[in-house]
């Protein structure tokens, strides 16, 4: 998220850009002109000109950390739906633990969900994920909500201070995955409270002073908990 | 069209039984991101006619013998509720719904990059809630909206309007009445940047002048669509920092 | 986002498990009580086609139910008596798990089961419903599009039934049998839904506890306290006794829901 105050300009699919560059991502090119492809907003960086999309699934990127639901399972590998248009196979060389052949559901069976990282995107949108690093495993126990991929940096916040604010109220882990996937892990009523703040912020991500009102929700919920 | 009846759709001070000028469009609202499970989604009023669209996708295409290696399909299907027209529908696509789907497919599918998505399918669907003539090119209007509201990469918007012919006048925008009762109905989706014509069906009777000027109607009238398009689409995503 | 047919129906083993610990302490995913539907609301009037609709939105979920009527033959075992036929579609635009096609059968059910609430209820009396005995008699189509599903269509559905026949006119007119009227409803048979989760049961189910409950159980109830129709579903089982307090608590929650459905909620635009 950039710094700049005020409405963001947005254009939509087919719409001349103006703003001077070198074509970037999101736009395309037709004698000489430049359109964006996407709903979205432009951003000029280091001369090049993007559209980065407002709504749409999940775009893998290579070191992205994503949230994943294990969907199916084959002998040397995992197929994982991380919220993309395609699903990224874990491989078993891809896992911290030594899986002979056929014994993948051992470790991981379907309907788990992975906390993982994108390890490679080719051209044609193919994904590869891996679990060896450290902090990435299954998780259990918890809870995940789907928000929209285009809303994670408003749940994050400025420097993560609002992902902070949630934890520090409610006293939940939570593990944004930059799909869109989100963990959270608590007591039940630091958990409801936290879902409900989430969704607070999808809903109004496009109004001033979210920060604040969030905060206030939080002092309430907290209050209310403590006069029970 | 060309039913015979007795009916006057345009008075002597050369306005249509709804009071409109020829060249005038039926009131028009649309919104976008109606639906809570679809991955696009937008609702259009259009003079009595109220459909929503919804789009899913791009996600792997099934059953797999669909798929396309080298671009993602556009399915869509139109369909009608029962109880969107007088007399009562039967469920399930009639031979019209099925010919309506194909063209739609085809329009919608001229400005997607559908090479983005090798594999998949983008399936948009348009219902019919309540009718009122023009049914295909107002959900063509929806579905466009459904689709940059999905996040799916074109090159263009797309804007359906039709245009037709009614007591001898060329005018835009059929009603019910005028679509019952007048000599030609002329449906078109076009792109509004470009000008490209992506969806044209004909039927009536008309001269090479009356089709050229009704085809000129409906350019025309794509343009103030298409502001109300982007209207819809910046309003729901309107953001602030 | 982009679930795909098969992967949307993947429930996380964490989810169930989530809602199970929820439930053990009074609670729900959406913060409800066990006996606490989602917010109601009822669009009557919403298809101007129709002769009567409702659009109810029940929390997310979101179904429109439009009511045609027309003339035809009575069926030859009751000549004395309209015609009642309900249909559902599960449109493939309210979910990524429909289908486009014919009716499967889970339409096929949740039309039955809306159909058997108000015909068993006698929410219409059919036998006013003749034109000609034996020749001519009035069909009501009960036509159930579901938009968007989130839970619970069982009941999103027999509401908007009930609320698009409490709006309904008859066309006599058009056929000229004399002035159009208002079709008439004598009874309102309600619907409510219940899931078994673990040892609890909740009211009104939305998409995640449906998907990992064991059993379901809906009951109709009228506004005399009688029952006119129940289905259980799933492969879990239910208590003599559970079934005794489900249908305890569907005639108290019945009675709020009659009261929004025979609200003014009126969509028309005079």
């Amino acid at each position: 998220m950039n710094e700049r105050k005020g409405v963001r300009k947005i254009v939509v699919p087919g719409e001349l850009i103006k703003e001077v560059g070198k074509p970037g991502n999101g736009v395309f090119v037709e004698n000489g002109k430049m359109y964006s492809a996407y709903l979205g907003i432009v951003e000029t960086r280091a001369g090049y000109v993007n559209v980065i999309p407002l709504s749409g699934c999940y775009i893998p990127k290579k070191g992205d950390k994503v949230i994943g639901k294990i969907i199916d399972i084959a002998p040397m590998n995992w197929v994982v739906d991380i919220n993309a248009p395609y699903y990224a196979p874990l491989h078993v060389n891809d896992v911290p633990w030594h899986v002979d052949f056929g014994y993948t559901a051992r470790y991981l069976s379907i309907g788990d969900v992975v906390l993982a990282k994108v390890s490679n995107v080719n051209e044609l949108g193919q994904v590869w994920i891996t679990l060896k690093e450290p902090g990435l495993r299954k998780l259990e126990g918890g809870h995940i909500i789907k928000i929209s991929p285009f809303k994670v940096p408003r749940v994050i916040g400025k420097g993560g201070s609002m992902i902070q604010m949630l934890k520090e109220y409610t006293g939940c882990r939570i593990y944004v995955g930059q799909n869109g996937m989100i963990w959270i892990s608590g007591s039940p009523e630091g958990m409801i409270t936290v879902i409900k703040a989430i969704r607070m912020i999808e809903n109004e991500a496009h109004t001033y002073g979210l920060t604040d009102r969030i905060k206030a929700f939080l002092e309430e919920e907290r209050g209310e908990e403590n006069g029970n | 069209m060309g039913i015979k009846a007795d009916i006057k759709l345009i008075d002597d001070n050369g306005l249509r039984i709804d009071g409109r000028l020829p060249n005038q469009l039926r009131p028009i609202r649309m919104e976008v991101g109606v639906l809570e499970r679809a991955d696009g989604s937008a609702f259009i009023e259009w003079g009595g006619n109220k459909i929503v669209a919804a789009v899913y996708g791009p996600r792997e295409a099934y059953p797999k013998h669909v798929q396309e290696a080298e671009k993602a399909i556009v399915r869509a299907r139109y369909s009608m509720a029962p109880f969107s027209v007088d007399e009562r529908k039967r469920p399930g696509p009639d031979r019209r719904a099925i010919e309506l789907s194909k063209v739609i497919s085809e329009a919608l599918e001229s400005v997607i990059f559908v090479e983005k998505y090798p594999r998949t399918s983008i399936d948009v669907y348009i219902e019919v809630l309540q009718a009122d003539a023009g049914t295909r090119v107002a959900g063509i209007t929806a579905a466009s909206l459904a689709l940059a509201d999905a996040g799916i990469p074109m090159r263009d918007l797309i804007v359906g309007c039709a245009a037709g012919k009614i007591d001898g006048v060329v005018v835009l925008d059929l009603n019910k009445e005028e679509d019952n009762y007048g000599e030609a109905d002329v449906p078109m989706a076009i792109l509004p940047r470009t000008k490209e014509i992506a969806l044209l069906q004909m039927d009536g009777d008309m001269t090479y002048e009356e089709l050229k000027t009704a085809m000129d109607m409906a350019m025309e009238a794509a343009q103030k669509i298409y502001q109300m398009q982007v209207e819809a689409l910046k309003k729901k995503y309107l953001e602030v920092e | 986002m982009s679930n795909s047919k098969f992967t949307a129906g993947v429930i996380p083993e964490m989810m169930k498990k989530y809602i199970h610990k929820l439930a053990s302490k009074g609670t729900r995913i959406d913060g409800r009580g066990f006996d606490e539907i989602r917010p109601l609301k009822i669009t009557k009037g919403y298809a101007k086609r129709a002769e009567g609709s409702a659009l109810v939105e029940l929390g997310r979920t979101k179904v429109l139910v439009g009511v045609k009527i027309e003339i035809g033959t009575p069926f030859p075992d009751t000549p004395n008596m309209g015609i009642l036929t309900t249909n559902a579609e599960l449109a493939p635009l309210a979910s990524p798990t429909f289908e486009p096609g014919p009716p499967g059968e889970e339409a096929i059910e949740l039309a039955r089961v809306v159909d058997r609430g108000i015909r068993e209820g006698h929410a219409i009396d059919l036998e006013k419903l003749v034109i000609e005995e034996g020749e001519k008699v009035w069909i009501v189509f009960v036509d159930i599009h579901v938009l968007d599903y989130d839970g619970n269509l069982f009941d999103a559905s027999g509401y908007g039934a009930l609320a698009a026949l409490a709006d309904a006119i008859v066309p006599a007119s058009r056929y000229e049998l004399g002035d159009d009227y208002k079709l008439p409803v004598q009874h309102y048979p309600v619907p409510v839904t219940f899931a078994k989760i673990g040892n609890w049961i909740v009211a009104d189910p939305n998409l995640d506890e449906e998907s990992i409950a064991s059993a379901r159980l809906t009951v109709t109830t009228n506004e005399e306290g009688k029952i006119n129709a129940m289905q259980k579903g799933l492969s879990g089982t239910f208590t003599y006794e559970e079934v005794q307090k489900v249908i305890n608590m569907s005639m108290d929650i019945g009675r709020q829901v009659r009261e929004i459905i025979l609200g003014d909620s009126d969509g028309k635009e005079d």
